[in-house]
């Protein structure tokens, strides 16, 4: 049924020799990707740099007021930790930063369920996100200090409404990425609303959740930096604002390398989560 | 197989549907059909695409909300569905898909049941992903049969299966029906699937039935057997594509 070989015989071309290939052996071609990945090569940048820092300060290539020695931070460090001051303001931090994302999370989940479970809720709920998005967080923060003052208040609201965008975008995205097959498949069975949601749209949208997650976390580090520089009494970046003032510049050193690890941690932790509870998928990508 | 009683036929069927008339804007898919289907009976549904048998399938399922449409269908209370994907819940595990939505304290076992039915007791803690295709399809199975339905609707069960599982899945098909004996609907497009599985097969063409077929070849069947090639001619003849014909 797919040949016809009763007409045209003309059409087939006659028969020739076929050509007579030169053997040779088979040898490995040389790749043209990237190769294999190398163990902990993700460090080796960072250690050049601290390496080209340590070596241009005990030169003496570096001026001490601008770019302090390594061991100089470290030695401030220590004095601040003996002191207590560092603890204080890291625990400052870590409140108001706590505080920010956990409200941010709740509402932006609350906001990403209402919207993504129902037409009505997306038309009443999406618009406002969406214009939320679409102006510049810091841009707000005239308006949140003429309505909340510059206390504790203004500051956890500012953190909030920074965390909360993410993780309503990406919760939203995945309860809308939910393959439409599963509410079928659901309705066949004969699932309630309750269990399809507990069972289907709230697994199907924690891939999406715990992304967003992931941009909320370091998005809740960046406003607090931004907060805690407007008429704070503590905290890390009051600290540093501190340190500004007088020039130590090697506090405010000690105040970024704090950050950093902040970032750092936080976003580990929210990774780990993520192996956890997406198990399911960590299958495929073994 | 066991031969179908002649008595079916005169007890309550377990589908009736009458004058079903489906459309798509202009396009009629289906046209006034008529189907009865006898509990315990195997019915297979052959048909080209656009012939308007899965639209039959999804309207015995209740799964054609948006779709305009007269006649009526009447169904068991128990339909259980089986898709062409086998659509278990990436994020669940092969037991919690079997009993989803489940209620009573037994499900979980009669879940272990349904999976040790099919051939794959001890893979209640895996996850969908880890499963074969043909394995994944059993799952779907079990969690049809779980249910004891009266009605099993089966959209192209094992269109995405390699040709070696899709001839394990027939045999194991079988003998779950003639164990659970639910009337049975199969939408196919293999000729030689629906010979062996069905008790009957129609041929549907146009929104309409253009040809049916009750097949009472013992089992095993084999296809090898001139009465099965008799019974394929004469079914890929209602599908229009006699060796010539399909030339022109």
């Amino acid at each position: 049924m797919d040949t016809q070989t009763t007409d045209a015989p003309a059409a087939v071309p006659p028969r020739t020799t076929p050509p007579r290939p030169v053997l040779r052996t088979v040898r490995a071609r040389r790749r043209l990707g990237p190769g294999r990945r190398i163990r902990f090569g993700f460090l080796l940048g960072p250690l050049l740099l601290l390496t080209a820092w340590t070596l241009g300060s005990a030169a003496g290539l570096l001026d001490g007021r601008f770019l302090p020695a390594p061991w100089t931070i470290l030695g401030t460090a220590g004095d601040l930790i003996a002191s207590g001051r560092l603890q204080e303001h890291l625990l400052s931090s870590l409140r108001r930063a706590g505080l920010g994302l956990g409200l941010g999370i709740a509402l932006g989940t609350v906001l990403a369920l209402v919207s993504g479970l129902s037409r009505w809720g997306e038309a009443v709920v999406d618009g406002p996100v969406q214009i939320k998005r679409a102006i510049p967080a810091l841009a707000l923060m005239p308006l949140l200090i003429l309505w909340l003052g510059i206390g504790e208040v203004m500051k956890v609201t500012t953190i909030t409404l920074g965390v909360l965008v993410p993780i309503y975008i990406h919760t939203h995205n995945g309860l809308r990425g939910i393959d439409n097959r599963y509410a079928e498949l659901a309705e066949t069975l004969g699932l309630t609303h309750r269990t399809f949601v507990r069972r289907v749209v709230l697994p199907g949208a924690l891939p999406g959740f715990l992304v967003g997650m992931r941009f909320a976390v370091t998005s809740a580090w960046l406003f607090l930096a931004v907060v805690e520089q407007i008429n704070s009494t503590s905290g890390i970046g009051y600290m540093m604002e501190l340190a500004r003032t007088y020039g130590q510049t090697d506090v405010i050193l000690v105040g970024l390398v704090i950050y950093g690890l902040l970032g750092l941690f936080s976003d580990g932790l929210v990774r780990y989560v993520q192996r956890r509870a997406l198990a399911w998928r960590r299958t495929l990508e073994d | 197989m066991a031969a179908h009683p002649g008595g079916l036929s005169t007890a309550a069927p377990a589908v009736r549907i009458g004058g079903l008339t489906r459309a798509y804007g202009e396009r009629t898919v289906l046209d006034a059909l008529d189907l009865e289907i006898a509990p315990g009976e195997f019915v297979a549904l052959l048909g080209q695409s656009g012939s308007g048998k899965s639209t039959l399938l999804r309207a015995l399922a209740g799964l054609d909300y948006e779709v305009a449409g007269t006649g009526s269908v009447e169904v068991p209370g128990k339909v259980s569905v089986v898709f062409q994907d086998s659509r278990l819940l990436p994020w669940g595990r092969v037991l919690d898909n079997v009993v989803l939505g489940l209620e009573g304290a037994d499900a979980a076992a009669r879940g272990r049941d349904a999976l040790a039915e099919v051939g794959l007791a001890g893979r209640e803690r895996a996850w969908p992903s880890e499963l074969s295709g043909g394995e994944q399809q059993r799952v779907a199975l079990a969690r049809s049969l779980v249910r004891d339905p009266e009605l099993l609707l089966a959209d192209e069960p094992f269109g995405a299966l390699d040709a070696l599982t899709r001839i394990r899945m027939h045999a194991l098909l079988r003998r779950l029906c003639d164990r659970h004996r639910p009337a049975v609907l199969l939408v196919t497009h293999d000729v030689d699937e629906a010979i062996v599985l069905a008790d009957r097969v129609l041929v549907l063409d146009e929104g309409r039935v253009a040809a049916e077929r009750t097949i009472d070849l013992e089992s095993p069947r084999n296809s090898a057997d001139p009465r099965f090639a008799e019974v394929r001619a004469h079914l890929l003849g209602a599908l229009g594509v006699t060796g010539e014909r399909d030339l022109d």
